[in-house]
């Protein structure tokens, strides 16, 4: 009986460990510094975490599918100085740069997937080329300027990353809503399933007819649209950007989705998992900072956490704690 | 028979027509748009490319060990940095500026031995928990930045010491310390993948895991002894750099992870594991180093090479898919 206990217990920690310790170390915190869970500093840390969250959805899609994106820090950049650019533009204005600065990067989400899709090449290369393609490419377009929006208080562009609807600031009904939204479509769609299905056995997915090239080709192109939905908030948020504004972007969106439990390998992970990997970096970030550290801790915390929490999942999965590489 | 000799000499030599093939075009359009009148293929232009090349050239050579292995380490510009700040700040130890320059070599060890360290550390949570080096290294880049910036703050961390600067700086035949530090890093590397056990081994492992285990190699000491050498040799390049400059701000050596492995990848070595060569990967350091001297020698603007390389790497890619294409179709179902 009591073995039985310990067993799902056990079961539990092993299939939502990841969500036990962030609970554990929510009320931790919170008993050490009541503020910790102050309704404005939860809010001002999801806030704060939303770029980095709404990118990690759409990283989240190409990881599951078995691939890696490490582009997605430098196209962030690149959307915020194209949108900047183009509102600044008298033929665009905002209403029509947002809608071209996504069909901008899109583009570029479009050729990664053909690229690692239908050619199927080789992604941690095909990204990584493109990371440094991209930051060329925006660093021509801006000519090495920052991008600064002149006359601030005769836009409505700001809304995205400063404004408030129902008292719930812009960027968190933003990432909260999409994230809603690809949750849903990743776990309850016919697409959702294909993606798990390629990133898990491609081989298999193949022979049962799925479309393994267009459904690569599809998750990069929802990488591409949650960067872009995330350039625009930071650009609205800062109203101006420098050209490395989302530079080492890319891998602390991975390290959250990591940190979520998808695997590497492909075939695991959701979106609500990833979403608590975005919280749980936001909030060691804010606790430490609370706790009078400097924000350098952070990245020591996050190098132990992420191989802790990447090595609990892998040991309950193979039940020994150390691995068998002799 | 013929056509696989034809295959494999273009697949091995692609690198150095490539190199060449930059030389010429250098050359000639220099003539034609160059702001300067020295010529491009001039003996000084190269000696001071290859000086260049050496920071990310020593890393490039460890990453390729590493990635013959089938392991990925991020963490390389982290070490470099904080190997860099250990060097410098030691300098300024009380029992060590009471040792004159004498503290020197001392200094380089204390470097050194960090890298090592970090190393060690890597390859001990690869080898124990099993985690992917891809995740660990990825951890451990942040984790080893924070440390850097621990040590000191965000503020920069300077000794200058001339007798330093001389050796940094001393000339032998025209090579500067950092270009002969990186010849010497590659015949030695060399020597050790082609000519030792060790070396034989690790592309044993990177080949097929499986099949080198049940060959009764033991995995983890080589993912080990590959983890300090890629720590070490972080740590030398640091040395080599920094010993003439004197100076380390806290963000130094970031990104070189990806630019070492784009070298890596331009000199063939394979993701997978198993495949490469660490002459390759220096015709890849020396590739990337032309192209960027070469198009700031033609005028352009330096924000095109991150485009060029970018693409290049793309270009490569594809290109090496279509030369291994009937091999890749042999191994599917």
């Amino acid at each position: 009986m009591a073995e039985a206990m310990v067993k799902s217990v056990g079961g539990v920690l092993a299939r939502q460990g990841i969500l036990v310790a962030f609970l554990v170390f929510m009320i931790g915190f919170t008993f050490w510094n009541p503020r910790f869970i102050d309704i404005d500093n939860v809010f001002g840390v999801i806030r704060s975490s939303a770029i980095l969250g709404v990118m990690a959805l759409g990283v989240t899609f190409v990881v599951i599918g078995g691939n890696l994106d490490l582009s997605v820090g430098s196209m962030l950049s690149f959307s915020a100085i194209v949108v900047l650019d183009l509102h600044e533009n008298p033929a665009f204005g905002p209403a029509l740069a947002i809608p071209a600065m996504f069909a901008m990067t899109l583009c570029l989400g479009a050729l990664n997937g053909f690229l690692i899709g239908y050619l199927r090449l080789n992604s941690l290369i095909v990204t990584l080329g493109m990371l440094s393609a991209i930051h060329g490419l925006t660093l021509t377009y801006s000519g090495g300027q920052n991008m600064d929006i002149a006359n601030q208080s005769a836009t409505w562009f700001d809304v995205f990353g400063r404004g408030s609807a129902l008292g719930i600031p812009v960027p968190v009904l933003i990432f909260a809503l999409l994230a809603a939204f690809l949750g849903i479509v990743l776990a309850k769609t016919p697409f959702g399933r294909k993606v798990y299905a390629v990133g898990g056995n491609g081989t298999a997915a193949t022979f049962s007819g799925i479309p393994r090239a267009r459904v690569v080709f599809l998750t990069y192109i929802i990488s591409a649209f949650c960067v872009a939905t995330a350039g625009l908030i930071q650009a609205s948020r800062t109203m101006g950007a420098q050209n490395t504004v989302g530079q080492g972007l890319e891998l602390e969106v991975l390290a959250a989705v990591i940190l979520g439990g998808a695997s590497l390998l492909g075939g695991s992970g959701t979106i609500f998992k990833t979403v608590i990997g975005v919280l749980i970096l936001g909030f060691i970030q804010n606790g430490l900072l609370l706790a009078g550290l400097e924000f350098y801790v952070q990245f020591v915390v996050t190098w132990v956490i992420i191989i802790l929490a990447v090595w609990l999942d892998i040991a309950t999965k193979r039940g020994k704690l150390w691995s068998p590489i002799a | 028979m013929n056509n696989d000799t034809l295959k494999n000499l273009l697949k091995n030599g692609a690198i150095w027509g490539f190199i060449v093939l930059e030389l010429v075009f250098f050359e000639v359009a220099g003539s034609w748009w160059s702001l300067s009148d020295n010529a491009f293929m001039d003996l000084d232009n190269m000696l001071l490319l290859l000086k260049q090349s050496a920071p990310i050239g020593i890393i490039a050579i460890g990453m390729t060990v590493i990635m013959i292995n089938g392991n990925i380490d991020l963490s390389v510009g982290a070490i470099f940095a904080l190997s860099a700040i250990v060097m410098l700040d030691s300098m300024s130890w009380p029992f060590m500026e009471a040792m004159g320059d004498g503290a020197i070599p001392l200094a380089w060890l204390f470097a050194l031995l960090t890298g090592c360290l970090l190393g060690f550390v890597n390859g001990m949570v690869v080898w124990k928990t099993g985690v992917d080096a891809f995740i660990v290294t990825l951890g451990a880049m942040l984790g080893y930045r924070g440390l850097v910036f621990m040590y000191n703050g965000e503020n920069p961390t300077f000794h200058l010491n001339w007798t330093m600067v001389d050796i940094a700086e001393a000339n032998v035949l025209g090579f500067e310390t950092p270009a002969l530090v990186f010849l010497a890093v590659v015949l030695v590397v060399w020597l050790l993948m082609t000519r030792s056990i060790h070396g034989r081994n690790a592309y044993a492992i990177g080949d097929n895991r499986e099949a080198a285990v049940n060959a009764g190699i033991r995995v983890g000491p080589h993912f080990l002894i590959n983890f300090v050498l890629i720590g070490f040799l972080s740590a030398l390049s640091a040395v080599a750099f920094y010993s003439g400059s004197g100076s380390v701000n806290p963000n130094d050596g970031m990104l070189f992870e990806l630019w070492a492995i784009t070298a890596v990848v331009l000199g063939g070595t394979k993701l997978t594991g198993g495949r490469g060569s660490i002459i390759g990967t220096f015709g890849g350091v020396i590739a990337i180093q032309l192209l960027r001297k070469g198009l700031g020698h033609i005028g352009a603007n330096s924000e095109t090479v991150n485009l060029v390389i970018g693409s290049i790497l793309i270009i490569v890619l594809l290109l090496d898919r279509q030369l291994n294409r009937k091999g890749a179709e042999e191994l599917k179902v």
